[in-house]
């Protein structure tokens, strides 16, 4: 066999210190860790341009009307002439009617699905339904909450004669389906990891699939669970086309989720679609909202956090 | 036999828990069908309605008062306008800050601040990218109502989605790849760039691909950076003004008038077929290049 030469004869050594001698190659390997790491700073300047701008405009918001009025009002008149009033209560009771009826809907339908798919259901069955409940989650909020204003709350009317056409239980409902894929995956994904070994045990003891669902995956498995609702809830609390477009807007203090509402994300919406100038009261109350918003889905967030940390069984 | 066993009883309450279980399987199943049940439902709702209005002039119309002549081209040019910005953008900072994070990064306190600040990012509410999009692009960098200031916008709101992926295709390319890298001589980049890098890209592709349709059908951060509807023109450049799908889905939803809920029937439709195609793409590209180590 005929072996191809190099034109010099050079043994690989001397080829790897020829090469490594470059000074442009030295150059390279300093600059590309701190070009990378400016890259990795930018989701941290995000973070900081969040909460700066949300704080800053939210306290130029508090020169123009008093923190006590805006935490404890029951009413929520930015738009009455005379006298506007900004207690932001009624705005955070509506998000939280409709957050309420979408865990109703989502978490037993969630969490039924998930010990399904990861208990019962066949390894063709699966790879067959997961990929729906996948598509299910990639459809558009703005599609979800025409589907709610267009179909669930006619449907609704069919069955409640005295709900109105903006409700809070259309959306709730729709949200409810929007956030239910989210839970049944994240919440299979934890029941997967708890070994077999332990199902083997208990069926070896005589229990029934059900019997090892309940009494050993779901408990072993709680921690993913618990956090897989908790992200969905924040998820459903930060929600906004769908209440928007079948929530109405009217911010009202009361527990009734037949009658029209308005939620914290459904006002910032209303108020970007309407003419409020800049640098107006109302301009600076989207921001105020937002800031209320922020702090409950951080809160959220940070809970799902630290429930999936401290509480993980380690198999 | 055991003796504190009663075989009769044991026999006897048998079949009862069977039946239950059997129960219970049936209901499990049947939630899992209500997820399948709903999204059937919605997919025939908007076929339905919105498949008569659907034709070559909706495709190629302008936005109009009378829905008969209402069309959706500035919204769908504007929405592949968005793709062209949001896709570099957000690529090049969601592979970097992931190479950084999986390749470079050490165990201490700032990278372990980066790696939670990314996952708090991701719950972050869209609307709110939105407010940050309005005070630091369209108004502090007075970037306007442009295709530039929404792009911006969307890849921060994308970017962790992105990052996690990135780093997902990354930690998937084995060890040994790097060692046999490393072991013929070469630097540390140069392993990054020539090996890990092209193992990594088809799972990095399928990530991004889908974290792009969904900046493509996000609609709440456009609403707050206040992206015009009614636009009877296409952006001729990045600092254009310039509306999106979903924008023009959403006034069309919001009209009062019966004809233009079709209408936006039949915008879902283009927005959906957009969204299907971008995500074939990316299940293509999954199963015909993913690496199998």
């Amino acid at each position: 066999m005929v072996m191809k030469q190099p034109a010099e004869k050079l043994s690989v050594q001397e080829l790897i210190a020829q090469s490594r001698s470059k000074r442009s190659k030295k150059v390279v390997e300093k600059i590309m860790p701190i070009l990378l790491f400016i890259t990795a700073l930018i989701s941290v300047l995000t973070t900081f341009g969040i909460v700066f701008t949300l704080i800053f405009e939210t306290i130029e918001f508090f020169t123009k009307v008093s923190v006590i009025d805006f935490l404890f009002g029951t009413e929520w008149l930015p738009f009455s002439g005379k006298e506007p009033m900004y207690g932001i209560l009624p705005l955070i009771l509506g998000t939280l009617k409709v957050t309420f009826i979408a865990v109703l809907v989502a978490v037993p339908l969630g969490i039924a699905a998930a010990i399904f798919l990861s208990e019962y259901a066949s390894d063709r069955t699966r790879r067959l339904i997961k990929p729906v409940l996948e598509v299910l989650a990639g459809i558009p909020t703005i599609v979800y909450g025409f589907f709610a204003l267009t179909f669930v709350t006619p449907v609704l009317q069919e069955i409640i004669p005295g709900l109105k056409i903006f409700n809070a239980l259309s959306p709730g409902i729709v949200v409810g389906i929007m956030i239910l894929p989210m839970i049944a995956s994240l919440s299979e994904d934890a029941m997967t990891s708890v070994p077999n070994a332990m199902r083997e045990g208990a069926l070896a003891l005589g229990s029934t699939k059900l019997e090892v669902a309940i009494k050993i995956v779901l408990p072993a498995a709680l921690s993913g669970i618990l956090a897989s609702v908790v992200l969905a809830v924040s998820r459903a609390i930060g929600e906004t086309m769908i209440v928007s477009l079948a929530g109405g807007a009217t911010p009202k203090f009361d527990f009734n989720v037949t009658d029209s509402i308005q939620t914290m994300t459904a006002y910032i919406v209303q108020v970007s679609t309407g003419d409020a100038g800049y640098g107006t009261t109302i301009y600076y109350s989207i921001y105020s909202v937002g800031f209320t918003l922020f702090l409950f889905t951080l809160l959220m967030n940070l809970l799902a956090h630290f429930i999936s940390k401290r509480f993980r069984e380690e198999y | 036999m055991v003796k504190y066993v009663d075989h009769v009883q044991v026999v006897k309450r048998m079949n009862g828990r069977l039946v239950v279980n059997k129960m219970f399987k049936i209901v499990f199943l049947l939630a899992t069908l209500f997820a399948l049940a709903a999204l059937g439902v919605l997919v025939y709702r908007m076929f339905d309605q919105g498949w008569g209005y659907l034709s070559a002039d909706f495709i190629t119309n302008f936005a109009s008062r009378f829905p008969e002549k209402a069309g959706i081209k500035a919204a769908l040019i504007g929405s592949m306008w968005l793709m062209v910005v949001v896709a570099p953008i957000s690529l090049l900072l969601g592979v970097g800050t992931a190479i950084y994070l999986e390749e470079y990064a050490k165990q201490n306190r700032l990278n372990d601040f980066i790696r939670m600040n990314i996952s708090n990012l991701a719950g972050v509410p869209s609307i709110v990218f939105g407010l940050l999009g309005l005070t630091i692009f369209v108004r502090s960098l007075a970037l306007g109502k442009s295709v530039l200031a929404a792009g911006l916008t969307m890849s921060l709101l994308i970017l962790p989605v992105i990052i996690v992926a990135a780093q997902e295709a990354i930690r998937a390319v084995p060890k040994e790849l790097r060692e046999a890298s490393y072991g013929m001589g070469a630097t540390k980049w140069q392993t990054i760039l020539k090996v890990v890098l092209p193992s990594a890209v088809p799972g990095i592709l399928t990530g991004s691909i889908l974290a792009l349709s969904r900046a493509v059908g996000e609609t709440a951060p456009l609403v707050v950076l206040g992206i015009p509807v009614i636009v009877h023109f296409l952006p001729n450049g990045i600092l254009s003004e310039f509306t999106a799908l979903p924008m023009q889905i959403f006034d069309w939803a919001k009209r009062p008038q019966e004809e233009f809920q079709y209408v936006a029937a039949a915008g879902i439709l283009v927005l959906m077929t957009f969204l299907v195609i971008l995500n074939s793409i990316a299940v293509f590209i999954r199963n015909k290049f993913q690496n199998r180590y």
